[in-house]
C-alpha cells in the first residue's frame, strides 16, 4: 500500500502534464485551465515555453500583452468579466488588421484574488513571457501589488477598474481608465444627501480591502461636510458570512440607510441578514456590487438599494449597444461595468500601441499618457497628470435581476 | 436589553455551528493525534452535495420534511464516504511516518478541495459564491417587541440538532463498545491492535463520523448564512479549530464549550466594542487560554482522551 501514494502523485503529475500539452500548441495563450490548475499545487507551475527560453519579444509577428486577474477566489466574476472584455477588444483589433501589421495576443494568469499571487503573476509575465504591457486587476489590493512590480520593471500597466487612488501613485508607468474612490464616495454621499434626502447613515465596511476602506473614508467625510450624520462605522472581513452582530449594532442607531462599500459576494448576504433582523432601510454601495451574482445572493432583500457604477448597459448610445450585443454573442450574458472597463482599457492600450513609435516600455508609456477624449464604452477617457481618468459616474437602483439607471453624477 | 438578547441569540447560533465542526477536529485528533486541516473543506463539499440534492429535488418547490431529511442524509452520507477515502488513501499510508507528514498532507487535501472546487469543469461548481436554496423556509419563531428581538425557526432547529448530535456523540464515545475501542486506540493504537481491536476500522469509522458531522454542520451553516462558496470551509474550519483548541483538543464537551465561547465573544466584541477587533480578541483569548492552561480549558497536558 505504501507504493500507492507515489503512484497517485505520478498519476496526478501526468494529468497536469496532459493539461499543459493540450493547451500549448494552441498558443493563443488565453488558456486559463492551466492557471486554475496552478492553484492546486506548486507542481503545476511548469514554464509555458520549453527549455525555459523566453519568447523573443520583437522578432515574432505578434505583440504579447499580459493580464493578471482573479479567475478564482471570492471575486471570480470580476476576473472573468475582465478577461472577456479584454479578449473581445483584442479580437476586434486583430480582425481590423492588428497593430503595426502584427497580431495581438494575450496571456492571462489567475491571481486567485490574492495580492501575493498577483505580484507573482506579474513577475512571471514580465520576466518569462516578456509582455510589452500589463492589464489588470479589479481589486485595488491586487493592483497595488502588481503596480509595484510593473513600475520597477518599466513595463506600462493599465488597470481597468481599480479605483483606489494609491494604485497609480506607484509610479509613472501605471494608468487607469476608471474614476477613483474619492469620486465614487463623493457620488454616493451627494446622491444620498440630495436625491434621497438622507440625514443619518451607518457604514459597514470590509476592513480587509483597500477599496472598501477608501470609499468609507471619503463617504463619511463628504456626507458629514454636506450636513449629514454618520451613526457609526462597523467592519467585517472578506470571507465572513455572518454579519448579524454588526447589523444588530447598526439597527440600534436607527439609520435611514447603510453604506456598504463592499463586494457583491458579501453584500447580497448582508442584505438578507439585515432584512431578517428587521432593518428595512436601503443599502448604498459602489461598483464592487456590480455582478449578476448580486441578484442571486441578495434575492428580494437587495432590491431597492442603490450603487454607483461606471456605466449602464441600458444606455441607448449605439456604440454601447453594439458592445453589449457583441459581448452577449461571444459570452452570453449582459456585460457588467468590469467587462466594459476592461474593454476600454484594452482599447486604450491598442490605441497607444498604434501611436507609439516602437514597442519599448517608455514609448508605450508616453503614448498612453497622451490619451485624450478617447471614446470608451464607460465614458470618454482623458488621463490627467496623475494618470487617472476623469469621467462621470452613474447611480443604479437594484431591481429584480437587473439594475435600473437612476442618474448621472458629474465630477 | 433587547439588543443584548439579540446578540446572545446570534452568538449562540454561530457558536453551535462552530461546535459541530469543532467536534470533528477533536474526534480525529483524539484518535490519531492528527489535526485534520481538510475538515473544513470536507464540510464545504458536504454543503455542495446538499445544494445539488436540493436542486435535483426541484429548484423552486418548497421542500417537504422528507426532502430536508433526504438532503441531510445525502450530504452526510456522501461526506462519510469522502472522509473514508481521504483516510484510506491519504492518511493511512502515512500513519507510521512522522506526524508532520500527515499534517502537510492534510493541508494539501484542504487546498486540493477548496481550489479544485473553484474549477468550472464537469460537476465542479466554479469559484463564484452561490445562494443556498431555502430548504427550511425561514419563519419567525419568536418576536419580542417591535421586532426588537427575532428568533427564527432555523436557529432553534440548528440548536436542537447540534445538541442532539453532541449528546449522541458523547453516548457513542463513552457508552458503546465502539466508543471503548475508540478510546483504546486513542490511548495507544499499537497496544489496542495487540488486544485484537481492529484499529484500521475504528479509525476509518471515526473519520466517517467526523466528516458526516461536518456535513451536517455545513448544511446548518448554509441555511443560516444563505450562501455557499468553495472557500467557506477554510474560514469556518479555522474558527472551529481555534474553538477546539480553546476547549482542549481531543475533549468532546471542551470543543462545544470552546465553540460557544468563541461564537459569543465574537458577537459581543462586534456588538459592543469595535468590529475591527473581532478576530484580534478571538485569537487573543486563544493565546490567553494557552498561556494559563496549555492543554486548553478542559484538556490535560499528559493524559489524552477521545
Amino acid at each position: 500500500m505504501r507504493r500507492f501514494v507515489p503512484m497517485l502523485l505520478a498519476a496526478l503529475a501526468f494529468m497536469v502534464a496532459g493539461c499543459e500539452k493540450k493547451t500549448q500548441p494552441a498558443s493563443s495563450d488565453t488558456d486559463t485551465s492551466k492557471q486554475a490548475a496552478q492553484g492546486q499545487g506548486g507542481t503545476a507551475t511548469a514554464p509555458p515555453t520549453p527549455e525555459g527560453t523566453p519568447p523573443p519579444p520583437a522578432a515574432s509577428d505578434t505583440l504579447l500583452l499580459g493580464v493578471a486577474t482573479s479567475l478564482t477566489g471570492g471575486q471570480a466574476t470580476f476576473g472573468v468579466s475582465t478577461r472577456n472584455g479584454i479578449e473581445l477588444a483584442l479580437k476586434e483589433a486583430n480582425e481590423a488588421g492588428g497593430v503595426k501589421g502584427k497580431k495581438l495576443t494575450v496571456r492571462v494568469y489567475d491571481n486567485q484574488g490574492k495580492p501575493e499571487e498577483a505580484a507573482q503573476a506579474v513577475t512571471r509575465l514580465i520576466n518569462q513571457d516578456r509582455v510589452i504591457l500589463i492589464l489588470g486587476d479589479v481589486a485595488s489590493s491586487n493592483s497595488l501589488a502588481m503596480a509595484e512590480k510593473a513600475q520597477a520593471a518599466g513595463v506600462p500597466m493599465i488597470t481597468p477598474s481599480s479605483t483606489n487612488p494609491t494604485v497609480t501613485e506607484k509610479g509613472d508607468f501605471i494608468f487607469r481608465v476608471c474614476f477613483i474612490d474619492p469620486f465614487q464616495g463623493f457620488v454616493m454621499a451627494k446622491f444620498g444627501r440630495e436625491n434621497l434626502k438622507l440625514s443619518k447613515v451607518a457604514v459597514l465596511q470590509d476592513n480587509k480591502s483597500a477599496y472598501s476602506i477608501g470609499l468609507t473614508d471619503v463617504f463619511t467625510r463628504k456626507f458629514t461636510e454636506m450636513g449629514g450624520k454618520i451613526t457609526g462605522v462597523e467592519s467585517y472581513s472578506q470571507g465572513d458570512t455572518d454579519y448579524r452582530a454588526q447589523l444588530t449594532a447598526i439597527k440600534k442607531a436607527q439609520p435611514e440607510a447603510i453604506y456598504v462599500p463592499g463586494y457583491y459576494s458579501e453584500v447580497g448576504v448582508i442584505a438578507r441578514q439585515a432584512r431578517e433582523l428587521g432593518l428595512k432601510v436601503p443599502l448604498l454601495g459602489g461598483d464592487g456590487w456590480d455582478s449578476e451574482k448580486l441578484y442571486e445572493l441578495g434575492g428580494t432583500a437587495i432590491q431597492g438599494s442603490y450603487f454607483s457604477n461606471h456605466y449602464s448597459p441600458d444606455n441607448p448610445d449605439p456604440r454601447i449597444q453594439k458592445f453589449v450585443s457583441d459581448y452577449k454573442a461571444a459570452y452570453g450574458g449582459v456585460p457588467d461595468a468590469l467587462a466594459a472597463l476592461a474593454y476600454d482599457a484594452a482599447n486604450v492600450a491598442i490605441d497607444a500601441l498604434k501611436k507609439a513609435p516602437d514597442t519599448s516600455g517608455k514609448a508605450i508609456r508616453d503614448a498612453i499618457a497622451q490619451t485624450k477624449g478617447f471614446p470608451g464604452i464607460a465614458g470618454a477617457i482623458t488621463l490627467d497628470e496623475k494618470r487617472n481618468a476623469v469621467k462621470p459616474a452613474v447611480v443604479l437602483k437594484v431591481g429584480d435581476g437587473k439594475s435600473e439607471y437612476v442618474t448621472t453624477v458629474n465630477p | 436589553m433587547a439588543q443584548l438578547l439579540q446578540h446572545l441569540i446570534n452568538g449562540l447560533a454561530s457558536g453551535t455551528i462552530y461546535a459541530l465542526v469543532a467536534l470533528g477536529y477533536t474526534m480525529v485528533y483524539g484518535v490519531l493525534k492528527l489535526i485534520n486541516f481538510a475538515h473544513g473543506d470536507v464540510m464545504m463539499v458536504g454543503v455542495y452535495m446538499g445544494y445539488a440534492t436540493a436542486f435535483t429535488l426541484g429548484r423552486q418547490e418548497q421542500k417537504t420534511f422528507l426532502g430536508v431529511v433526504l438532503i441531510f442524509l445525502v450530504a452526510m452520507g456522501g461526506c462519510a464516504l469522502l472522509g473514508f477515502l481521504i483516510e484510506r488513501f491519504a492518511y493511512r499510508p502515512l500513519r507510521e511516518k512522522p506526524r508532520l507528514t500527515s499534517l502537510i498532507t492534510a493541508i494539501g487535501i484542504s487546498f486540493t478541495l477548496s481550489y479544485g472546487f473553484q474549477l468550472d469543469i464537469g460537476f465542479l461548481p466554479g469559484a463564484a459564491p452561490r445562494a443556498f436554496p431555502e430548504i427550511i423556509v425561514p419563519t419567525e419563531w419568536l418576536i419580542i417587541g417591535d421586532r426588537d428581538v427575532v428568533v427564527w425557526n432555523w436557529q432553534v432547529m440548528s440548536l436542537l440538532i447540534a445538541v442532539g448530535l453532541m449528546v449522541g456523540l458523547q453516548y457513542l464515545v463513552f457508552k458503546t463498545r465502539f466508543g471503548r475501542a475508540m478510546r483504546a486506540v486513542s490511548y495507544d493504537h499499537r497496544v489496542a491492535a495487540l488486544m485484537g481491536i481492529p484499529t484500521d476500522r475504528v479509525i476509518a469509522l471515526t473519520f466517517m463520523i467526523g466528516s458526516a458531522l461536518a456535513a451536517g454542520a455545513g448544511l446548518l451553516y448554509a441555511i443560516k448564512d444563505t450562501s455557499v462558496s468553495p472557500l467557506m470551509g477554510l474560514y469556518v474550519g479555522l474558527k472551529a479549530f481555534v474553538a477546539a483548541v480553546i476547549g482542549g483538543i481531543g475533549h468532546v464537551p471542551g470543543a462545544v464549550v470552546g465553540a460557544l465561547l468563541l461564537g459569543l465573544v465574537e458577537e459581543f466584541v462586534v456588538g459592543y466594542a469595535a468590529s475591527t477587533w473581532r478576530d484580534a480578541v478571538a485569537f487573543g483569548i486563544l493565546i490567553l487560554v494557552l498561556l494559563v492552561k496549555p492543554g486548553g480549558l478542559f484538556g490535560r497536558v499528559a493524559a489524552e482522551k477521545v
